[in-house]
C-alpha cells in the first residue's frame, strides 16, 4: 500500500450554460481514481463555481498509481432528471511519482467533452504521498523516468546506456464491442479514451520494470504508439532506450570539475547517491553484480584512469593498451570485452536515440530497414499478445541481421511503425547500423570527463563516416574513397542515416529538406490476395523511393542524408511512400557528381536535342542549388587530394584496429571521379516523368530553410522566437481512372503546396528555418489522401549566420595545410592548438547509403529482398569545418553556474518538436506528457465543416497539453510529437470523428538573457566557458 | 484534385493584421489581397493565398465568440496569443467608423435599426459586414453596462478592456442611445461624432444622476430629472430685461478676445440666449432632447458642474466666463476641427 493520492477541487470558470431557464449551471464534480469516487457539493447557479473542496484522499497501490489516470468529471445537477455531464479532465499522475520531477499538479485544466470540445476550466490540486517499497518482486516501477527526447536530456548525464526496451499490450477496442451499439457516442469515446490511458499507464509501468531489471533509472527516446486494428483489437506498444542517468544537479559542483577533472571524478559517484533509484533496485544481473562487487574506491580509480588515457594517442584500441599499467587499466579492458560481447549477445542491440554523447558513435554503416505485411486476426487472449510480439521480434531480428551484414553490432536511431488498412497491416522498422563505443554501455565509466572524450574523439571527427564493413566483401556495391578529412580511412560516396547530424560533424554550406514521394495503384482485394499484392509492390516502392532520394540529393549537390524516415502507407486501392530526410554536404565525403541523362535512341536528332536541353536544365539546377545552400568546398584541397595518397598515411591506417580488412590498399583513382556522373537513362515515359518531377521541386523562398532534423546544418545562431505548428490537408482525388503518374503528380503537388503554404504563412518570421519537419501520410478512404505536418519555425540572425559559416571554412583551410605537414600522431595537440575554441570534441556518427529491407509476409509469401544501388563516385577535397557550438550548447555552458531563475513568462507555454529551446536553458524535466483525445461531432456543418472541426480540435489539444504542462509547473514541452491524427468524416450524416495522440516532455526553461544577468556577476564564468563547452551535449 | 480539408494551427495563434482588418469588414478577402500585390511580393500562388485567407478567417471566426466578451479572451486557454496582440484584436474589433456612428447615434439599438443597416451601408459606403459588427458592438456594450452602477467609462473599460479613448467614445454612444437624442436632423449634420461625444461626456459628468453622487445607486446614463426641472427657471434670463443685460455683459466680458466670432456673438446675443434658454427649459420633454446636444455642443457647460442646484441662477451666469476649452481642445478633438463659430440659431 505504498501511496496516498490527494485531490482538491478548487473552482471552475467559464462553464457552459446548462440550464436554459436561468442561463446558469448547478455544477458539481466527481473525482474518480480506480474504483473510488468522491463528489463535491453542488454549487448552485453559477458559471464560475467556487467549490473549495476538502482534500479527497485515495489510498492506492503504486501499481495503480502508474496505470490509472485521475478522472475528474464535472456535472450539472438536475433535481428531476439524470445529471448532465459537462465534461472531463484526465490527469496522468505519473510525473508525481518520481522524486526529481513535479511535486504537485495544480492549475486550470480545460474541461473536455468528446462531443462539445472544451467547455470551461477547472482548478485542481493533486498531490501524492509515496511510501518507499523495497519489495523486489513488486509490480510497479515508480521512479523510472521517461523522456520522449531522443538524446540524453539536457540536464542529465548518461552514466550507462543499457539499451533497447520494448513492450506491447493489447485489448479489445471499445468501439467494436457489442455494447457500442447501444451506448451513446460520448460513452463510447470516453471508454476508449480511458482504456488507452490505462493501457499507456500499464505499458509504461511494464517498461519501467524492464528498466529496473537492467538496473537503469530512465528511458530515453520513449516512443509509444497505438494501432487501431479495428475488429481485431487495440494495440499499444512502446520502445525506448534504457539508461542510467545522473542529474547534473548542482552547477557549483560542476563548474570546478571542468577545470580539474579529478575533482569531478569524485563528484560523480556522490551525485549518484541522492538518487534512490539506482539503489532501490536489488541486485539482479550477473554483470551488474560483478561490477558492484568491487569496492567503491575501485570505481573511482577507474574513472581517474580515464583521465590518464587522454595521453594515449590511438583511438579505441589505444584505450586498453595505452592505459595498461595504470591503475584500473587492465580491469577496464576486461570489462570492455565483457560489455562488447554483452552487446553482441544482447537480443536487440538497438537504440532509439538519434543524438549521442560525444564519442558514443564510432562508425555508421547505413540505413537498415525491414517491413512485413501481416493479416490481422482477432486477438483472442489479450493477456498474452504473442502474435504481435512474435511479429515484431521477427522484424527486429531481421534488422539485426542487416546491421551485421554491414559490419555493425548495433542499430541507432531505431524506430517502428505500422500502417493498417482493413485487415492488412504493414509493420516497418528502420534504423542506422552503427559501431558503438562500448564505454557507454558498461558500468562505472563516466563520459562526463572532458579529457577522456578529447582523447577518444578528436581523431574520429570524421570517424563516423568511415565504413565499418569489410571493403573487399562489401554487402552492396558502392564506391569507396579515402576520407576527405583524414585521408586515411575509406568512406562511401553517399551516406544515408536515420539519426541527427552529429554536432561535431564537418558540414559545408547548409542543409535542406529532401523528400521522395511516390504512389502506386493497387487492385482492391481481400485478405491474403491483398497482402500478396502489397508485398509484391513494396520492394519496387522502396527501390523507387530510394532512387528518388538519391537523385534529389545529387540535384542539391549534397552527399549525405540525415534523419531519413520512409513511410509506406497502405490504402484500399493504393500504396503511398513518403521519405523525408535532411540533405547535407559532409566534408569528409566526396563531392557528388552531376546527373547525366542518357537516351536509349541516340539516332533521333530532336530527341537528342531534347535530352541535351534536359541535361542543361539539370546542370543549371545543380549549380543554382550549390549557390543557394552555400556549398562551396574549398578548391585548394583538390590538388592535395588529386595526388596519390602519401605513403605515411596508409601506414597510419594500421593504427586503427577495427574494420581493417587487409594491408593491401586498393588504388582509387580519385582524380577523375569527379567526371563520373550519376546516369539517368530515359528510355520511356516513366523515366521522363521522373526527370520532370526532379525539376519541379521548388526551393524554399529566400530567407527560409527547412530540415527534418533537430538542428539545421550550417545555421547556429538561433534567436529565441519559435512557432510550432500542425498543418493538415486532405485532398480528394478527382477521377476514378487514375494512373500512377497522375497520382504521383497529385501527391507531389499536395506536398509542395503544403510547404509553399507554410512558407507563406510564416513569412513574417524570415529569416527562419523550419526544423523537425515531420510529414505523415494516411489514406483514410478510397479517394482521400491526408497529409499531416508538424514542425517548428525558428528565427535566426542572418548576418551572424553568414559570418559563422565562413569562418569554419577558413579555419579548415588552415587546418588542411597543417594536416598535410603534421603526422597523425599528434592529433590532440594539433587540434587543440589550431582550434582552441573548438566547442565539441567530435564523436557522433552517421551512416552509409544503403537500404536493405525485406518484406516478410507470413509464411506463405515469398521473401523478397532488394538492394538499392547507387553508382557514383566523386572527388574534390574538402577540409573539415568546425561546427560551432549549437545554440543549446551556447546556452548551457555559459549558465551552468547560474541559479535557476523564476519563470518570467508565466502563462505562456512553448511547444517544440525539438529537444531544446533556442536561447534558453532547460533546468528541469517534469515528466512525460502522453495524451490521447477523441472528438466527435454530429453537427459538422454547424462547426464550420471538416476544416472548422479539425482546426478547433487541434487548437484544443494544444490547449490541453499546455494546461497540463503549466499545472506541473512547467513552461514548455520539448520533443513534442503528434503521433497519430486519425480523421474520419461522413458528410452525408453531418458527422466526423478524430483521434489524436500527442506526447512530449514537460520542462522548465530559463531564458538565457535572464541568466546572463546573473552569470555576468560571476567573473569566473567566462574563463571557464571554454572548458565547459565540451560538456554541453552530454 | 480538390482540397477537402486544409488547416494550419500554431501553438502561438498566428495573426496577420492585414487579414484581420479585412476580416472585420469584408466576407471575401482573397480578391482584395490579390489586389494588394501580395502575390508579387511573396511569389506565392493564388491557391496559397486562398488557403491562408481561409485559415485566418476560420481562426478569427473562432475568436469572435471570445471577442464578444474580451475578458474571456484573456483567460481562455485555447488560443495562445501574446497580450499585446490580444489588446490589438480587441481594440480593432471594437473600432468603428465615424460615418457609421453618426447614422445610428441616438437611435434605439433595436432590431428595427438593424434592418436599416443595408441603407446605411449603401449611404456610407461601409460594408454591410462592418456595419453589422459595429452595430452589434454598440448593442452588446449597451446591454452589458445598461444596468450597471458606477462610472460608465470604467464599466465599459472593465468589461470590454478597451483603451481609454475608445471606452469614452462608447460611453457617449451608450449615453445617446439610452437617452435617444436625435442627432440625425439636418441642422445637426455639420457636427461630427467627436462633437457629440464631447457633449455626452460633459452631460455625463454634470447632468446625470451619477454625476451628482457617484455613491448613489444610479448610474451615469440617465439625466437628472430634478436638474432638468430646475433648468426651467432659466426663463428669467430671457423674460427679465435686466437679467438679460446683466447676463450679456457678463458673458461678453468673459469671452472678449477669446472668441473669433465675438462681435457676431455680441450682436446676436439676445437671440442666442433665447434659443439656449428655450432649449434648456424644454429638456424635460423627451422630444426636445434633439436640441440638447446642439446646445451643449457649442456652449461651454462644464462649469455647471458642481453645486449647480444650490445656486442655479449663478451657475447659469457663470456659464459664460469659462470658454477656456475652446482654444485648447480636449481629448475628443473633432469638435475643434470646426472653426469657432456659433451654430445657426436653434430656435424658430
Amino acid at each position: 500500500m505504498p501511496g496516498k493520492l490527494k485531490v482538491k477541487i478548487v473552482a471552475g470558470r467559464h462553464l457552459p450554460v446548462m440550464d436554459r431557464a436561468s442561463d446558469l449551471t448547478d455544477a458539481f464534480v466527481e473525482v474518480k481514481f480506480g474504483n473510488t469516487t468522491f463528489k463535491t457539493d453542488v454549487y448552485l447557479k453559477s458559471l464560475n463555481p467556487q467549490w473549495n473542496s476538502e482534500w479527497f484522499k485515495f489510498e492506492v497501490d503504486d501499481e495503480d498509481l502508474q496505470d490509472e489516470p485521475l478522472q475528474i468529471t464535472v456535472l450539472d445537477h438536475d433535481t428531476y432528471s439524470a445529471n448532465d455531464a459537462i465534461g472531463k479532465v484526465y490527469i496522468d499522475i505519473d510525473p508525481l511519482l518520481y522524486s526529481e520531477a513535479a511535486t504537485v499538479i495544480s492549475g486550470w485544466f480545460p474541461i473536455y467533452d468528446t462531443i462539445h470540445g472544451i467547455r470551461g476550466e477547472i482548478n485542481v490540486v493533486v498531490k501524492v504521498d509515496l511510501f518507499n517499497d523495497l519489495n523486489r518482486f513488486r509490480q510497479s516501477s515508480c521512479g523510472v523516468k521517461f523522456f520522449c527526447t531522443t538524446s540524453i536530456p539536457k540536464c542529465y548525464r548518461a552514466v550507462i546506456i543499457h539499451g533497447f526496451v520494448e513492450e506491447l499490450v493489447v485489448n479489445e477496442d471499445p468501439e467494436y464491442q457489442w455494447i457500442d451499439r447501444i451506448r451513446t457516442p460520448r460513452a463510447s469515446n470516453e471508454a476508449r479514451q480511458r482504456l488507452i490511458s490505462l493501457m499507456s499507464g500499464e505499458l509504461q509501468r511494464k517498461i519501467g520494470l524492464k528498466v529496473l531489471e537492467m538496473r537503469g533509472n530512465a528511458v530515453v527516446g520513449y516512443l509509444q504508439c497505438f494501432d487501431l486494428e479495428g475488429e481485431s483489437g487495440l494495440v499499444v506498444r512502446a520502445i525506448g532506450t534504457a539508461c542510467t542517468l545522473d542529474k547534473l544537479s548542482s552547477p557549483a559542483a560542476f563548474l570546478p570539475a571542468c577545470n580539474s577533472p579529478s575533482k569531478e571524478m569524485k563528484e560523480i559517484p556522490f551525485n549518484e547517491d541522492p538518487n534512490p533509484n539506482t539503489h532501490s533496485s536489488g541486485p539482479s544481473t550477473p554483470l551488474k553484480n560483478q561490477t558492484y562487487s568491487f569496492s567503491p574506491s575501485k570505481s573511482y580509480s577507474r574513472q581517474s584512469s580515464s583521465s590518464d588515457t587522454d595521453l594515449s594517442l590511438t583511438p579505441k584500441t589505444g584505450m586498453g593498451s595505452g592505459s595498461a599499467g595504470k591503475e584500473g587499466g587492465p580491469f577496464k579492458a576486461l570489462l570492455r570485452q565483457q560489455t562488447q560481447s554483452a552487446l553482441e549477445q544482447r537480443e536487440f542491440p538497438f537504440f532509439t536515440l538519434t543524438a549521442f554523447p560525444p564519442g558514443f558513435l564510432v562508425h555508421v554503416g547505413g540505413v537498415v530497414s525491414a517491413r512485413s505485411v501481416k493479416l490481422l486476426d482477432r486477438i483472442h487472449n489479450p493477456d498474452e499478445p504473442e502474435t504481435r510480439d512474435a511479429w515484431w521480434a521477427e522484424i527486429r531480428q531481421e534488422i539485426k541481421s542487416h546491421a551485421k551484414a554491414l559490419g555493425c553490432h548495433a542499430v541507432v536511431g531505431y524506430s517502428e511503425s505500422t500502417s493498417i488498412c482493413e485487415e492488412v497491416c504493414i509493420l516497418s522498422a528502420s534504423g542506422t547500423a552503427a559501431v558503438l563505443n562500448p564505454r557507454f554501455l558498461q558500468d562505472g565509466t563516466v563520459e562526463g570527463c572532458l579529457e577522456q572524450r578529447l582523447e577518444e574523439n578528436l581523431p574520429t571527427r570524421c570517424g563516423f563516416c568511415h565504413i565499418p564493413y569489410d571493403e573487399l566483401n562489401m554487402p552492396f556495391p558502392a564506391h569507396l574513397t579515402y576520407c576527405y578529412n583524414c585521408r586515411k580511412q575509406k568512406v562511401p560516396d553517399v551516406l544515408f542515416t536515420t539519426i541527427d547530424l552529429p554536432t561535431d560533424a564537418t558540414v559545408i554550406g547548409k542543409g535542406c529538406l529532401i523528400q521522395a514521394r511516390l504512389c502506386r495503384l493497387k487492385k482492391k482485394a481481400q485478405a491474403e490476395a491483398n497482402a500478396t499484392a502489397i508485398s509484391n509492390l513494396l520492394p519496387f516502392m522502396e527501390y523507387e523511393v530510394h532512387t528518388q532520394l538519391m537523385n534529389k540529393l545529387k540535384l542539391k549537390g549534397m552527399n549525405a542524408l540525415f534523419g531519413l524516415r520512409i513511410q509506406i502507407t497502405v490504402g484500399e486501392n493504393m500504396l503511398m511512400g513518403l521519405a523525408s530526410a535532411t540533405g547535407v554536404y559532409l566534408a569528409a565525403l566526396p563531392t557528388p557528381g552531376g546527373i547525366q541523362i542518357a537516351g536509349k535512341t541516340p539516332n533521333d536528332g530532336s530527341y537528342e536535342q531534347h535530352i541535351s536541353h534536359m541535361q542543361k536544365k539539370i546542370n543549371d539546377t545543380i549549380a543554382k542549388n550549390k549557390e543557394l545552400y552555400e556549398i562551396n568546398p574549398p578548391e585548394i584541397s583538390e590538388e592535395i587530394i588529386g595526388s596519390p595518397i602519401p605513403e605515411p598515411r596508409q601506414r597510419s591506417r594500421l593504427l586503427r584496429s577495427q574494420s581493417e580488412s587487409s594491408d593491401e590498399v586498393t588504388e582509387l583513382d580519385l582524380s577523375h571521379g569527379k567526371k563520373d556522373a550519376f546516369v539517368l537513362e530515359i528510355d520511356d515515359t516513366d523515366a521522363m516523368e521522373d526527370v520532370h518531377s526532379l525539376l519541379t521541386d521548388v526551393p524554399p523562398p529566400s530567407g527560409f530553410y527547412s530540415c527534418n532534423t533537430e538542428i539545421m546544418p550550417g545555421i547556429n545562431n538561433w534567436t529565441s522566437e519559435i512557432q510550432m505548428f500542425t498543418s493538415v490537408r486532405v485532398i480528394r482525388l478527382s477521377s476514378l481512372n487514375l494512373t500512377n503518374q497522375a497520382l504521383n503528380k497529385n501527391f507531389n503537388d499536395l506536398c509542395e503546396n503544403l510547404l509553399k503554404s507554410l512558407y507563406f504563412k510564416l513569412r513574417s518570421m524570415i529569416p527562419c528555418c523550419l526544423c523537425h519537419v515531420n510529414f505523415t501520410v494516411s489514406l483514410p478512404e478510397d479517394e482521400l489522401i491526408q497529409v499531416t505536418v508538424t514542425a517548428v519555425a525558428i528565427t535566426f540572425d542572418k548576418n551572424q549566420a553568414l559570418q559563422t559559416t565562413k569562418t569554419p571554412v577558413e579555419k579548415s583551410l588552415q587546418r588542411a595545410s597543417t594536416d598535410n605537414e603534421e603526422l597523425l600522431q599528434f592529433p590532440l595537440e594539433l587540434c587543440s592548438d589550431s582550434l582552441p575554441s573548438h566547442p565539441f570534441p567530435p564523436a557522433k556518427a552517421t551512416s552509409v547509403d544503403y537500404s536493405s529491407f525485406a518484406d516478410r509476409c507470413s509464411s506463405w509469401i515469398e521473401l523478397i529482398k532488394l538492394k538499392a544501388q547507387t553508382i557514383r563516385r566523386g572527388s574534390i577535397k574538402t577540409t573539415m569545418t568546425v561546427e560551432k557550438a549549437s545554440p543549446v550548447g551556447d546556452g548551457n555552458f555559459r549558465n551552468r553556474s547560474a541559479p535557476p531563475c523564476a519563470n518570467s513568462t508565466v502563462g505562456v507555454v512553448k511547444m517544440t518538436p525539438l529537444s531544446f529551446i533556442p536561447g534558453a536553458k532547460i533546468t528541469k524535466y517534469l515528466g512525460i506528457i502522453n495524451m490521447f483525445f477523441i472528438r466527435e461531432t454530429t453537427s459538422l456543418r454547424e462547426e464550420g465543416g471538416v476544416s472548422g472541426f479539425l482546426h478547433a480540435f487541434i487548437a484544443e489539444v494544444f490547449a490541453m497539453v499546455r494546461a497540463h504542462v503549466a499545472a506541473l509547473g512547467g513552461n514548455a514541452v520539448v520533443s513534442y510529437i503528434m503521433k497519430q491524427c486519425v480523421f474520419m468524416e461522413n458528410p452525408n450524416k453531418n458527422q466526423a470523428q478524430c483521434l489524436i495522440n500527442v506526447s512530449g516532455d514537460a520542462v522548465v526553461f530559463v531564458r538565457e538573457s535572464d541568466l546572463e544577468v546573473v552569470s555576468s556577476q560571476q567573473p569566473t564564468t567566462n574563463c571557464q566557458s571554454s572548458c565547459t563547452e565540451g560538456e554541453v551535449t552530454t | 484534385m480538390t482540397s477537402e480539408l486544409d488547416i494550419f494551427v500554431g501553438n502561438t495563434t498566428l495573426i496577420d493584421e492585414d487579414v484581420y482588418r479585412l476580416w472585420l469588414d469584408v466576407t471575401d478577402a482573397v480578391a482584395l489581397r490579390v489586389r494588394s500585390g501580395i502575390l508579387e511580393q511573396t511569389g506565392a500562388t493564388a491557391a496559397v493565398l486562398q488557403s491562408d485567407t481561409m485559415d485566418h478567417y476560420r481562426t478569427f471566426h473562432m475568436l469572435e465568440r471570445l471577442l464578444h466578451a474580451p475578458p474571456k479572451l484573456l483567460h481562455q486557454l485555447i488560443f495562445q496569443i501574446p497580450p499585446s496582440r490580444q489588446a490589438l484584436l480587441i481594440e480593432r474589433y471594437y473600432a468603428f467608423d465615424e460615418a457609421f456612428v453618426r447614422e445610428v447615434l441616438g437611435k434605439k439599438l433595436s432590431k428595427g435599426t438593424k434592418k436599416d443597416l443595408d441603407d446605411i451601408s449603401t449611404k456610407t459606403g461601409i460594408t454591410l459586414k462592418s456595419c453589422r459588427r459595429q452595430f452589434d458592438n454598440f448593442k452588446r456594450v449597451f446591454k452589458v453596462v445598461e444596468e450597471m452602477r458606477g462610472s460608465l467609462v470604467d464599466n465599459i473599460q472593465q468589461h470590454f478592456l478597451l483603451s481609454d479613448r475608445l471606452a469614452r467614445d462608447y460611453a457617449a454612444i451608450v449615453f445617446f442611445a439610452n437617452n435617444r437624442f436625435e442627432t440625425g436632423k439636418k441642422k445637426l449634420q455639420y457636427l461630427s461624432f467627436g462633437d457629440f461625444a464631447f457633449c455626452a461626456e460633459l452631460m455625463i459628468q454634470n447632468w446625470t444622476l451619477g454625476a451628482v453622487d457617484s455613491q448613489m445607486d444610479d448610474m451615469d446614463m440617465d439625466l437628472d430629472k430634478e436638474f432638468l426641472q430646475d433648468l426651467k427657471e432659466l426663463k428669467v434670463l430671457v423674460a427679465d430685461k435686466d437679467l438679460l443685460d446683466l447676463h450679456k455683459s457678463l458673458v461678453c466680458t468673459a469671452l472678449r478676445g477669446k472668441l473669433g466670432v465675438f462681435s457676431e456673438m455680441e450682436a446676436n446675443f439676445k437671440n442666442l440666449s433665447r434659443g439656449l434658454v428655450n432649449v434648456a427649459a424644454k429638456l424635460t420633454h423627451n422630444k426636445d432632447y434633439s436640441l440638447g446636444p446642439a446646445v451643449c455642443g457649442t456652449l461651454p457647460l462644464r462649469p455647471l458642474a458642481t453645486q449647480r442646484r444650490a445656486v442655479l441662477p449663478e451657475s447659469v451666469f457663470s456659464v459664460c466666463p469659462l470658454p477656456r476649452w475652446l482654444p485648447t481642445p480636449g481629448p475628443l478633438g473633432p469638435l475643434h476641427g470646426h472653426p469657432p463659430r456659433l451654430p445657426p440659431a436653434p430656435v424658430s
